[in-house]
């Protein structure tokens, strides 16, 4: 399975990655590369009788008590912010910029 | 020093109980090896004063080294990764409080590839580590830098996580113990998440004793993660001295084609002492384990694309401006900040689960992962453990599989069946093979946490590793 120039394209977008034009010749290749052992899988036949895994380990209604704990205080979730202002997280206008 | 290091974490704690040993001591002597390390080990080191312990703790004060993934409240927690440089969380993960509240406090951060993904820590913001039994060569991974603190001790003891080798790989190619338990055995919860249906955390110790110990302090259902469990029966100090009536299946499939003939050799004679010490060893077969790396490398980028789609440069971490758009925002901050292994992950993980592949792909994979868990089941019938190498290779050479990711991604082919099955296992030292480590992976059913060590245990004791060459 190759995988086009279009395709990585598209694959970034989705991904919210802004590639380099190195990367998307680079990916291109190196995906396609371990896309074809993955393709292994489709070597086992029909699976229609096959439960996919939905959990490893048998675990029924994990629930815990309902209890009210303090959440973080908002100067604290704030810190690490590149960008706080006004007691929150500031980001750019989605409007702004050339956009797409 | 020299005598302390000849320690293991069980025995320090020993002296330390009996009043033998002043736990600042063995603070402050591990706290300047790892302040000295030289193999790019750690990405933060604690300060010399130590940590006030409390007498009863049942780890001593044995200072424990934390994979950079962890969450540390106020300490650098990067993931290895630059998109996340500097940043200081605002709480600390279970795992970690455990082992502090049980006496194990925090010696330093260590390197790892980039959110876990990789088996030499090559794929570092923080640059490589080095393995010390040879410094030409990868120590494995993705949590390298834990492995190779505990092998050349500047660390007694160390936490890692694995989600699909990245703590039993790491250990066979430094040579010293590691083990990933059952899945939900630790609480995932401050774990940088890398594919949350296969991610654990486990010990990387000296030695079958000490994995016990520190395991048994990190394990327990935790409120803040639902998958997280209580196991049936506490962690025990194993003591078996043989293994009577012990059935070991070994698989075709992970013992052929691919693995180094000195792998197989070391893993071939300690078969040998297994029968010795009373097991029965049969060969068996594991059908679908070929086609388990296949469906890992669909399922573990998947969920990775999910899971780091939060590193968007808004609440943390490295913000690019892009052309001052919101949309640009993200695409150039996320161009800047991940490395070129974590965009391959992510673009497969999207590829897989983008619309028109998802049946083909991720459905499939799935349905894969349910094969694999009954092959394992099958085999539970007729045999306590399942046994192979843990790594097909010995530590390779610094940049030899970096420009040939599958090259790398097979590297996880012993260690990832277990893995998408959540059962447990081990890997410890088993000689050298053109004088460095190899690993012999053990697996159980899930919750044979106790079983595994024991057997293990006794094995450690045949075979008669000597790691301290690591530790010049």
């Amino acid at each position: 399975m190759s995988l086009t120039r279009d395709q990585v394209l598209h694959v970034a977008r989705l991904a919210r990655l802004e590639l380099t034009e190195d990367e998307v010749e680079r990916f291109g290749t190196e995906l396609s590369k371990v896309l074809d052992h993955i393709e292994t899988i489709g070597q086992l036949g029909p699976m229609d009788d096959v439960a996919p895994t939905s959990h490893v380990v048998a675990v029924e209604n994990a629930l815990r008590a309902d209890e009210p704990t303090p959440s973080l205080p908002r100067d604290v979730a704030l810190a690490a912010a590149p960008d706080a202002a006004m007691g929150g997280f500031r980001v750019p206008s989605p409007g702004a910029g050339s956009g797409e | 020093m020299s005598d302390l290091l000849q320690l293991t974490a069980a025995q320090a704690a020993e002296r330390i109980r009996t009043g033998e040993l002043e736990p600042e001591a063995l603070w402050s002597a591990y706290r300047e090896r790892a302040a000295g390390d030289e193999l790019n080990a750690f990405t933060w080191v604690a300060g010399p004063e130590a940590p006030a312990v409390p007498k009863e703790a049942p780890l001593g004060g044995v200072p424990v080294a934390v994979k950079d993934l962890f969450a540390t409240e106020g300490i650098p927690s990067q993931a290895g990764s630059k998109i996340l440089e500097g940043y200081r969380p605002p709480y600390t993960a279970t795992a970690v409080e455990r082992l502090h509240s049980a006496g194990a406090p925090v010696l330093g951060k260590t390197n790892q590839d980039e959110f876990a993904m990789g088996s030499s820590t090559e794929h570092s913001a923080y640059g490589p580590t080095l393995n010390p039994w040879d410094r030409t060569r990868v120590p494995g991974g993705s949590s390298g830098g834990s492995a190779a603190a505990v092998a050349a001790g500047t660390a007694p003891w160390a936490i890692g996580t694995d989600t699909g080798g990245s703590i039993r790989q790491p250990a066979a190619l430094c040579g010293i113990v590691g083990m990933k338990p059952t899945y939900g055995a630790v609480s995932r919860y401050g774990m940088i998440a890398f594919a949350s249906s296969l991610d654990q955390a486990g010990p990387f110790t000296r030695d079958v004793t000490d994995a016990a110990l520190l395991l048994g302090a990190m394990v327990g259902r935790d409120p803040r993660d639902s998958t997280s469990l209580a196991l049936p029966d506490p962690i025990a100090l194993p003591s078996a001295s043989d293994l009577r009536g012990v059935r070991i299946g070994v698989p075709e499939e992970l013992t052929g084609e691919g693995i180094e003939p000195g792998v197989l050799a070391r893993l071939e004679e300690t078969l040998d002492l297994a029968r010795e010490l009373g097991a029965t060893v049969e060969t068996m077969r594991l059908p679908h384990a070929p086609h388990a790396l296949a469906a890992y490398y669909l399922l573990a980028p998947a969920e990775a694309s999910s899971n780091l789609a939060r590193y968007d440069g808004v609440r943390y971490g490295l913000r690019a401006d892009g052309n001052g758009d919101l949309l640009h925002m993200y695409t150039a901050t996320r161009e800047a900040g991940f490395g070129a292994e974590v965009k391959r992950r992510i673009m497969l993980g999207t590829y897989a689960l983008s619309s028109g592949y998802y049946d083909a792909y991720y459905g499939r994979a799935q349905k894969v992962r349910t094969r694999i868990s009954e092959d394992f089941k099958t085999a539970w019938e007729s045999f306590d453990f399942v046994a192979t190498p843990t790594s097909p290779s010995v530590a390779f050479e610094l940049g030899a599989k970096l420009d040939d990711p599958l090259a790398m991604y097979l590297n996880d082919f012993c260690a990832v069946p277990m893995s998408l099955a959540g059962i447990p296992a081990i890997s410890i030292p088993n000689g050298l093979a053109d004088g460095l480590p190899t690993g012999f992976q053990l697996c159980g059913p899930a919750f044979s946490e106790n079983r595994i060590l024991d057997a293990a245990y006794a094995l450690e004791r045949a075979i008669g590793f000597d790691g301290s060459g690591a530790r010049a």
